[in-house]
């Protein structure tokens, strides 16, 4: 378990982290997603005992982090945004090293690397140079590396980024498995689709603040009060356009092919009014219809600060 | 810690399976021993009959002297980028979330930079025995010579650890570890020099004895201590031993400074110690 308290920290002038306030039940599975520069790494380096917070505090397991970072270290599998692999070890020997660098006896390395390969799917690749795998293997290897130890918290900053389609779908398996061991995942990813089919729970950082938080189903259909609206009209696209931009809940307006595509947020009446208001203004409305957002629509509506009709 | 750190064994196994360990090792014994051979080859043509055990015992100051400047630019080259290194591979937040205590991960690499080093002395001892063969020298000058490597060898290694736990770059901490052991070999015996010569004034006659200031970095210079174990007498008129024996002032004096320094960089190391990473 995860508990998180008015976390905060600063660099310099800026504010990393402003007053974070976050619990993830065991075993279970949270993204966390948000723009460059939100927070996300920040977060999660603390969590790792790699930082020192400016305020609040951060519990792992109930251990806090900051004061008992040993006991946390045995508690956590850490994988950065950006790591790097030992030259001249092979794949069985790095994980080997870090099974003693989490004092696993000797005797246990065999069996545990095997199983560990074997979780990752990169059996074949035992004897070969870690610095020769590719950036995929390289991204499950490390996978396998948080797990030596069999923490029960697994802190994922950006796992999938940089890699191929097929790639990705490898990492997102990898930690549906880990979903099903019963580990407490952390995971932060600008891969949002990935997101909403992995996790439990969302939340959404902007600015070093907690936006939204919650199930990915009430996030996608508009349970932070954003929607997807779909618009078709016959005619007098371009004017519709222009005239929905200004409109009160409108966030961000998408032209499509046949309409527009709009992210609202608002009462149900307020999309009843928005609705007249075209009907009466003498646009011919083919469709107005609420898509089921999709986790990308609920980042773009809450972190969304101008709207545009790009 | 030796048999079980894991981090040393992992430096080990990397740092002997790499070509470069070879190439250095090559390179090291080249020069060395083109010095050694070149210089007898040169009084071999003058004096083709006979080897005057004088010119073993040069031979043997010239390799002694050779051996602690490629000391001085080999340690602190094999360990200014230890940490930082891992830094710029981005591997040291990973290794800092394990189990593992940053005074473990700095003993550990520095031990197995070492553990290089002393391979290239002892790779070496081959070339001093050609000397030891000739005479001229005697085995407890020889046994004198490599202790005093050893401990010039834990303070050039604690400096290269130092900075390269502070500086973020490997270029930088290169460099500074060599302007820092660059002082430590040339820099003491100028500034001796100067404040000898400053404390001497105008006066004359000229006053007996030298600062203690003088004293103790004419004491804690490499290159003129190896001098004295040679055989050599000290500079500026300093005394031959002060309140301690002059190896037992530089032993003491860089033993000290040496663990401090790796004391330090521990400390440094840990991630909860510092602000930002």
């Amino acid at each position: 378990m995860i508990e998180i308290n008015g976390l905060s920290k600063s660099f310099g002038k800026v504010e990393a982290l402003k007053d974070l306030t976050l619990t993830i039940p065991s075993g279970q599975v949270y993204g966390l997603i948000g723009p460059n520069g939100a927070g996300k790494t920040t977060a999660m380096s603390i969590l790792a005992t790699l930082q020192t917070a400016g305020g609040g505090s951060a519990m792992v397991n109930g251990l806090n982090v900051i004061t008992e970072p040993a006991k946390v270290r045995r508690m956590i599998g850490y994988m950065p945004d950006f790591f790097g692999v030992y030259d001249g070890l092979t794949a069985q020997e790095y994980l080997s090293f870090f099974a003693s660098a989490y004092h696993i006896p000797e005797n246990k390395h065999h069996q545990l690397v095997n199983d560990l390969l074997e979780l990752v799917n990169l059996q074949e690749k035992h004897d070969s140079y870690v610095d020769n795998l590719s950036r995929g293997m390289k991204q499950r290897l490390a996978l396998a590396r948080c797990l030596v130890h069999d923490p029960q918290v697994l802190i994922l900053d950006e796992p999938a980024s940089g890699l191929d389609p097929r790639a990705r779908a490898e990492v997102k398996e990898i930690v549906r498995q880990l979903k099903n061991m019963g580990k407490t995942v952390l995971i932060s990813s600008h891969i949002l689709p990935e997101l909403s089919e992995i996790c439990d729970q969302v939340g959404i950082l902007k600015n070093g603040s907690l936006v939204a938080s919650g199930p990915v189903s009430e996030i996608t259909n508009g349970g932070q009060n954003a929607r997807v609206i779909s618009i078709e009209v016959e005619n007098g696209l371009p004017e519709m356009i222009e005239h929905i931009n200004g409109y009160p809940g409108v966030i961000k307006v998408n032209q499509t092919n046949t309409g527009a595509r709009l992210i609202f947020k608002g009462e149900q009446k307020a999309q009843g009014a928005l609705l007249k208001e075209l009907v009466q203004e003498g646009y011919p409305v083919l469709q107005f219809a609420v898509q089921s957002g999709s986790l990308e629509d609920a980042f773009m509506a809450v972190t969304g600060e101008g709207k545009s009709n790009d | 810690m030796i048999n079980t750190n894991p981090v040393l064994l992992k430096e080990l196994r990397q740092r002997f399976r790499s070509f470069k360990a070879s190439l250095i090792l090559f390179i090291y014994l080249l020069v060395i021993g083109g010095f050694v051979l070149g210089f007898m080859y040169l009084n071999w043509r003058q004096e083709a009959v006979v080897f005057n055990p004088s010119q073993s015992r040069e031979i043997f100051a010239m390799l002694s002297v050779a051996q602690l400047i490629l000391l001085g630019f080999v340690t602190p080259g094999l360990t200014a980028g230890s940490i930082s290194g891992e830094r710029e591979r981005q591997t040291l937040n990973v290794l800092l979330t394990t189990e593992l205590r940053p005074a473990g991960i700095i003993f550990s690499k520095m031990i197995s930079s070492c553990a290089f080093t002393i391979l290239l002395i002892t790779a070496t001892l081959p070339l001093f025995s050609i000397v030891l063969m000739y005479g001229g020298v005697s085995p407890s000058q020889l046994w004198g010579v490599f202790g005093f490597y050893l401990v010039s060898m834990y303070l050039f290694a604690a400096v290269g650890m130092a900075c390269s736990t502070f500086f973020r770059r490997t270029g930088i901490s290169t460099v500074t570890s060599y302007g820092i052991t660059a002082f430590i070999g040339a820099g003491t015996v100028f500034l001796a020099a100067f404040i000898y010569e400053v404390s001497r004034g105008n006066v004359y006659p000229r006053p007996e004895g030298v600062p203690l200031s003088v004293q103790f970095l004419v004491d804690i210079n490499p290159v003129v201590v190896l001098m004295r174990i040679l055989g050599e007498g000290p500079p500026f008129g300093v005394s031959e031993n002060w309140l301690l024996p002059y190896w037992l002032v530089y032993t003491v004096f860089y033993l000290v400074v040496g663990t401090l320094l790796l004391i330090w960089s521990s400390k440094r190391l840990n991630p909860l110690r510092r602000s930002k990473l």
